[in-house]
């Protein structure tokens, strides 16, 4: 084993041994948000892969989410759970006594969303730039509105409450090793995939189609793998966010949710996974502290009475400053290296 | 090696290609001038199937290769230097070759076929972390004939190589297309820069808005009356 991998596998364990100690010392709404964190890493990586790697810009990955989330809930939840949820019209009975453990439920949710990525992916991904994101964008809402209809499979607008929490036990201290230890499950798989020869065939594809497909690659077929993958993660991502809340509705699933993760793969860097990973944290952090803004301030005596929805505007210029004067975002295509850091330690001691 | 016989192409009401019949035997540089619009790209691209052909028939090697996918085609051993260069600008030098070689899973021989084009363009070797679209015209299209090569190419397809470079270094890439040629490399080269094609060319083909209308060995061609003043300027 060589030096680099040493130093991953330490951090790696530092890491773990870091969550154990946050476990014990924050609180339970600190806690949240670091789940939180872990949950947007995932999103943001999977449509990073999709958005930045192999360059088709989808916009469709809250529709995903949403069916990652409901398979999951509605899988991991009792008989007397759904029966409570669904009053006004009762769920259907092959849904109605299946309860299986949450890893399967988290890796069938996962694999439903990929499904959904594949059948909508066949047709949409012969299309490129602006018609791919109009064309995933209405997918995507097109599966929020079917689950707002499905009555007896998805309670419809209704919603599902009391989602079991994530975990086999249900204890509190088990989330933050199921969202995190998931988040760093996708940093690996990302990282060993962009770069295997898949990976840079996707960075081919990004760059530059036709000389790309005249190398021999294959392009739908790398797509629809990209796509797939990223469904897949998206659906996993919707599912913990689903049971971190405990309660599921369509409403949810809106486009400012696809938005909000569009944002941080933006601000990171479109092409960078080291990017996405800081971006998420940074950005879901922020999104809490700014609630501030939200309420009333008091700026020199006067009061200034709150208006809800101000932090958001203070994320959408961020966007737009971020879009005008720093384009390739926080990392650009960069990634971080052991290399990077032992070059400039060497650099500080020769000086 | 490839007979294309009676191609026809059509992009949606046009007709791009008129039944156009051209050989390329092995071994040999066969060049395919003519102005814009010709149709001389169209022909390579159908060649290597990015452009579907209505009828007609390309066959290499003794196999029927026609509007087949063009990974089977490039797995055969054609291979397409595309036009205006195309190499990946944000991906580095090595990763541009490595990915020239995609479809082949014989490392050894990659990794010295990537030795043989670090030699045949040292310029690259200098540059291998360098990011191909930071580089000069030049330099890419040196990059984008190096990448074809490490297809291993048995059919290589050149389209206009010279374009938008310095005159010095257009003799540069005719002097590597010769140095490829030599190695056993057959060469379909099509060109605007008549002369300098015709002169390296065994045959060539003139194509004027989609259908042949002369052709003969290189050297005929360049002393040719009509080829001389419609592209070489009398």
């Amino acid at each position: 084993m060589n030096k680099k991998n040493t130093l991953t596998l330490i951090s790696i364990i530092a890491f773990i041994v870091l969550l154990f100690i946050l476990n014990i010392n924050l609180g339970i709404y600190q806690m949240r948000i670091f789940n939180l964190c872990g949950i947007y890493v995932i999103l943001a990586l999977s449509l990073n892969l999709i958005n930045g790697f192999v360059g088709l810009f989808s916009l469709g990955h809250a529709g995903f989410m949403a069916v990652g989330a409901y398979t999951c809930a509605l899988l991991t939840m009792s008989r007397e759970m759904k029966e409570m949820n669904f009053f006004l019209e009762p769920i259907v009975p092959w849904l109605k006594n299946v309860q299986v453990p949450f890893p399967l439920a988290l890796i069938v949710a996962g694999i439903m969303a990929a499904i959904a990525g594949a059948l909508i992916g066949a047709p949409v991904l012969r299309l490129r730039d602006d018609y791919l994101a109009i064309a995933t964008l209405g997918f995507s809402e097109i599966i929020r509105v079917i689950f707002t209809n499905t009555q007896s499979i998805t309670n419809g607008a209704l919603g599902i409450k009391g989602l079991p929490s994530i975990g086999i036990t249900g204890k509190t201290w088990e989330v933050v090793i199921w969202t995190w230890g998931i988040a760093l499950l996708t940093i690996i798989v990302m990282v060993l995939l962009i770069n295997s020869s898949y990976g840079r065939a996707f960075k081919a594809i990004r760059e530059d189609e036709i000389a790309a497909e005249a190398m021999g690659i294959n392009l739908f077929k790398h797509k629809m793998m990209a796509f797939i993958i990223g469904s897949f993660f998206a659906g996993i991502g919707g599912a913990l966010l689903g049971h971190l809340i405990g309660t599921i509705d369509p409403r949810m699933f809106f486009i400012v949710l696809t938005f909000n993760i569009v944002l941080i793969v933006v601000l990171g860097g479109i092409g960078s996974i080291t990017g996405s990973v800081i971006s998420a944290v940074v950005v879901t952090i922020a999104m809490e502290v700014l609630r501030v803004l939200d309420g009333d301030i008091i700026i020199g005596g006067y009061m200034i009475k709150g208006i809800p929805g101000m932090r958001m505007v203070v994320f959408s210029v961020l966007l737009m400053m971020v879009i005008l004067f720093y384009q390739r975002g926080l990392m650009g295509t960069k990634e971080f290296s052991w290399d990077w850091i032992l070059n400039r330690k060497k650099k500080t001691v020769k000086s | 090696m490839l007979k294309i016989r009676d191609l026809n192409v059509h992009y949606g009401g046009i007709h791009a290609l008129k039944g156009i019949s051209i050989d390329v035997p092995e071994n040999k540089i066969v060049t395919l001038i003519g102005a814009n619009g010709a149709g001389k790209s169209t022909t390579l691209r159908s060649i290597i199937g990015l452009v579907k052909s209505s009828s007609g028939s390309v066959v290499y090697d003794g196999q029927t290769v026609t509007n087949k996918r063009t990974k089977d085609i490039v797995s055969k051993g054609v291979v397409l230097v595309p036009e205006g260069r195309r190499v990946f600008p944000n991906l580095t030098v090595e990763e541009n070759l490595i990915l020239g070689a995609y479809i082949r899973k014989d490392k050894e021989a990659i990794k010295r076929d990537m030795e043989w084009v670090y030699q045949l363009f040292p310029r690259l070797k200098e540059r291998v972390w360098q990011k191909a679209g930071t580089m000069s015209g030049g330099e890419q299209q040196m990059l984008a004939v190096a990448r074809a090569l490490m297809t291993k190419p048995k059919l290589l397809m050149m389209d206009e190589p010279s374009l938008g470079l310095a005159p010095l270094i257009v003799k540069d890439i005719f002097g590597i297309i010769k140095e490829i040629h030599k190695e056993g490399v057959t060469i379909l080269l099509i060109e605007q820069n008549a002369k300098a094609a015709l002169e390296i060319a065994d045959y060539g083909y003139v194509l004027e808005t989609g259908s042949i209308v002369l052709e003969g060995e290189g050297k005929h061609l360049l002393s040719n009356d009509e080829v001389q003043k419609a592209y070489l300027g009398e």
